[in-house]
């Protein structure tokens, strides 16, 4: 539980494996250092041929499954609906631990949807990407996780204005606020820098700060970066 | 050889062009012809007025269900809530009389614009949290076809009200009754004051209370435009007039007691036009007064307190205008000894002398603050107990009131518009019971004092 805030990817990678919800750790069990002669036949086999690569790989995932279901939700984990859009019945065994991390980017949440957003009091991060019914008056209703609250994203939100940005205040442990490609912020600039007043503890990402000068006539335009999508 | 085209292009038409130039040459207007035709065989129609000797169509129709007298916030609300839960569409005929089109002195246009939760009554509470509501979903509220949705700039910025010692105890009530009915109050001692807001001098105050949700301040202009598009597009009829007299009837009944009472009924309104003595009576059945700050002329003329005082009878409608002055950001909104309302001038002098060594002393930054612009508006202010008007007039049993809501008008306007529909439709309150503001206190002396006005 204590991984570092710098490690915590918002959206793990993409996994496309055979055992649902488990990260791939690739690199992590690696069957290195065991006996040198073993390693040697299976690593040479293993270059050749694309069936024993595959069984290899087999074989380790389920050494990983085996420990990790020993380790249940000791790291982070994000539980993913399956292809149909469904998630694991399994779900229902964890009622009592406490959600950490929400990722609702993409979704159709809107004002009364947060209703069961807000019950969960150890959240710690939470991502509302492109969410396109997120407005002001969603974000006037985050103060309850205001405690807990490490981490949020409002990237692409086209009803964010700076006036939701502004009753953000209330998230005093708010260590990272992504506010880029906000449409309907009038000045992105002055905007960051606003937001960045008001919450001194939490680093601002998305905009940058040059995007809403304009050079002079004479000058050649600076080399202004566009704003990094987070 | 006309007739077989027409359905057939007309088909197409309205989906591809019109039947006109499908033929090329075929210039005869026939959309244009066939509605003229139509307007004039209805105009012939019994119920309609007969405009064919003079042209009539700058005033008002001569038959209306309910005049609204006032344009405002209120008065539109009203009808938006009349045309919304009437039984039938096009069941009621609603007819909104204003004075003055551009809304210059109409206290809907230079309010402030804030919407807040913290009163002690609960009647206001629930309004305003309804309000609330009506405004996050204002899209779905007052959405018209082929209009852009409205944008009413809201700040969810919150209310912070400060209590010294001796008014802490009242302001704990008032907190304890906010959030029963539903309302997202936080109170704060002034550490947590401090904590929260570092630039604020937490000197001489005890208690503090926060809005924590749906408080905040919005674009009236925005939402008047919105009611007023929305409005029309039901069906409701716009008139700008004046309303000089009240034709009407009385019956002189007994009471129970023996007493007697002169009961009236409205039968026509005369509506005047601007700028000219021309004016068309109109025939309804309901009066609404909304007429904000000027609603007291409005009753006078449907003879309300004319009559030895004390009685009924001579209980006035006790709603004058008084003068406020707002500053833009910061929005304040400032408590006056009171002005002459005959104008809307503004007195610089006042904020520099009352109101800046008030705010220097509680933030200190804004010792060097400066007025940038400032305008003033009326309040329609219930001299009463600075709380509204709704419901019907005792005695004259087709006015009802929308009226004398001393500043917090337009953040209750869609609950008390709602309010008084149901009064009208279906004779009793339904959603938000506001029998507390009928016009029957003033008479009998019973006053619900709000605490908090703002």
């Amino acid at each position: 539980m204590a991984a570092p805030w710098a490690s915590l990817r918002l959206v793990a990678p993409m996994w496309n494996g055979r055992i649902r919800g488990i990260h791939r750790l690739g690199g992590a069990v690696a069957p290195e250092g065991n006996q040198k002669k073993k390693r040697t036949i299976l690593q040479l086999l293993t270059n050749y041929f694309y069936d024993v690569e595959a069984l290899r790989d087999y074989l380790l995932q389920r050494e990983m499954y085996k420990v990790h279901e020993k380790n249940r939700f000791r790291d982070k984990e994000w539980i993913r609906p399956d292809k149909y859009g469904h998630f694991s019945q399994e779900f229902w065994n964890f009622c009592v631990v406490p959600v950490e991390a929400v990722d609702a980017s993409d979704c159709d949440i809107n004002y009364e949807g947060l209703d069961n957003l807000l019950l969960l009091k150890e959240l710690q991060s939470l991502s509302l990407q492109r969410c396109s019914h997120v407005d002001d008056w969603c974000l006037s209703r985050l103060y309850p996780l205001a405690d807990s609250l490490q981490e949020l994203s409002l990237a692409g939100c086209p009803r964010v204005s700076e006036r939701g940005l502004a009753c953000l205040h209330h998230l005093r442990n708010l260590r990272r606020l992504d506010i880029s490609d906000l449409p309907a912020v009038s000045n992105p600039g002055l905007t960051q820098i606003l937001v960045e007043e008001m919450l001194p503890n939490c680093e601002v990402v998305g905009v940058d700060w040059a995007e809403g000068l304009k050079s002079g006539p004479e000058e050649q335009p600076q080399d202004t970066a566009s704003p990094v999508p987070a | 050889m006309i007739r077989r085209v027409l359905p057939h292009d007309l088909g197409r038409g309205l989906l591809t062009r019109r039947p006109g130039t499908r033929r090329g040459g075929f210039s005869l207007d026939w959309d244009g012809k066939v509605s003229e035709i139509k307007k004039k065989i209805k105009s012939i129609l019994p119920g309609r007025s007969c405009d064919l000797l003079q042209d009539t169509s700058h005033l008002p129709p001569e038959h209306s269900d309910v005049v609204i007298v006032g344009g405002g916030v209120l008065g539109l609300s009203v009808a938006y809530w009349l045309k919304k839960l009437e039984s039938r569409r096009g069941a009621i005929r609603v007819l909104v009389v204003e004075r003055d089109h551009t809304y210059s002195q109409a206290s809907t246009g230079l309010s402030v614009g804030g919407i807040c939760q913290q009163f002690s009554l609960p009647e206001n509470i629930q309004l305003s949290l309804f309000s609330a509501s009506f405004l996050r979903n204002i899209n779905e509220y007052l959405a018209v076809v082929d209009a852009p949705p409205l944008d009413l700039r809201f700040s969810p910025s919150g209310y912070l009200l400060l209590a010294s010692e001796k008014d802490a105890a009242a302001m704990e009530s008032n907190v304890k009754v906010q959030r029963q009915v539903g309302a997202k109050i936080s109170l704060m001692s002034p550490d947590q004051l401090r904590n929260k807001f570092p630039w604020i001098n937490t000197e001489g105050v005890a208690l503090a209370s926060y809005g924590m949700e749906d408080e905040g301040w919005f674009d009236p202009w925005c939402l008047l435009q919105g009611l007023r598009r929305k409005v029309q597009s039901l069906g409701v009829l716009f008139c700008q007039g004046e309303v000089t007299r009240f034709v009407s009837s009385s019956q002189r009944m007994l009471t129970t007691d023996d007493k007697a009472v002169v009961l009236k009924r409205i039968h026509k309104v005369h509506v005047k036009m601007d700028c000219s003595l021309e004016y068309q009576p109109v025939e309804c059945a309901i009066v609404v007064n909304a007429a904000g700050a000027w609603s007291a002329q409005i009753a006078a003329l449907a003879g309300i307190g004319e009559g030895p005082p004390g009685t009924l009878q001579g209980t006035k409608l006790p709603v004058e205008p008084r003068k406020r002055q707002c500053k833009p950001c910061p929005h304040l909104s400032l408590q006056q000894e009171e002005p002459d309302p005959a104008n809307l001038e503004v007195d610089h002098d006042f904020f520099q002398d009352n109101v800046w060594p008030h705010l220097a002393l509680r933030i200190p930054a804004f010792e060097t603050l400066k007025v940038q612009s400032a305008w003033a508006g009326y309040y329609d202010y219930n001299t009463f107990d600075q709380n509204g008007v709704v419901g019907p007039h005792p005695l004259v049993a087709n006015m009802y009131f929308a009226t004398g809501f001393s500043g917090h008008g337009l953040q209750q306007a869609p609950g008390v518009g709602r309010a008084v529909a149901e009064m009208i439709l279906k004779g009793r309150f339904q959603t938000i019971d506001l029998s507390p503001f009928l016009f029957t206190r003033f008479y009998l002396g019973e006053k619900i004092q709000e605490n908090n006005i703002i």
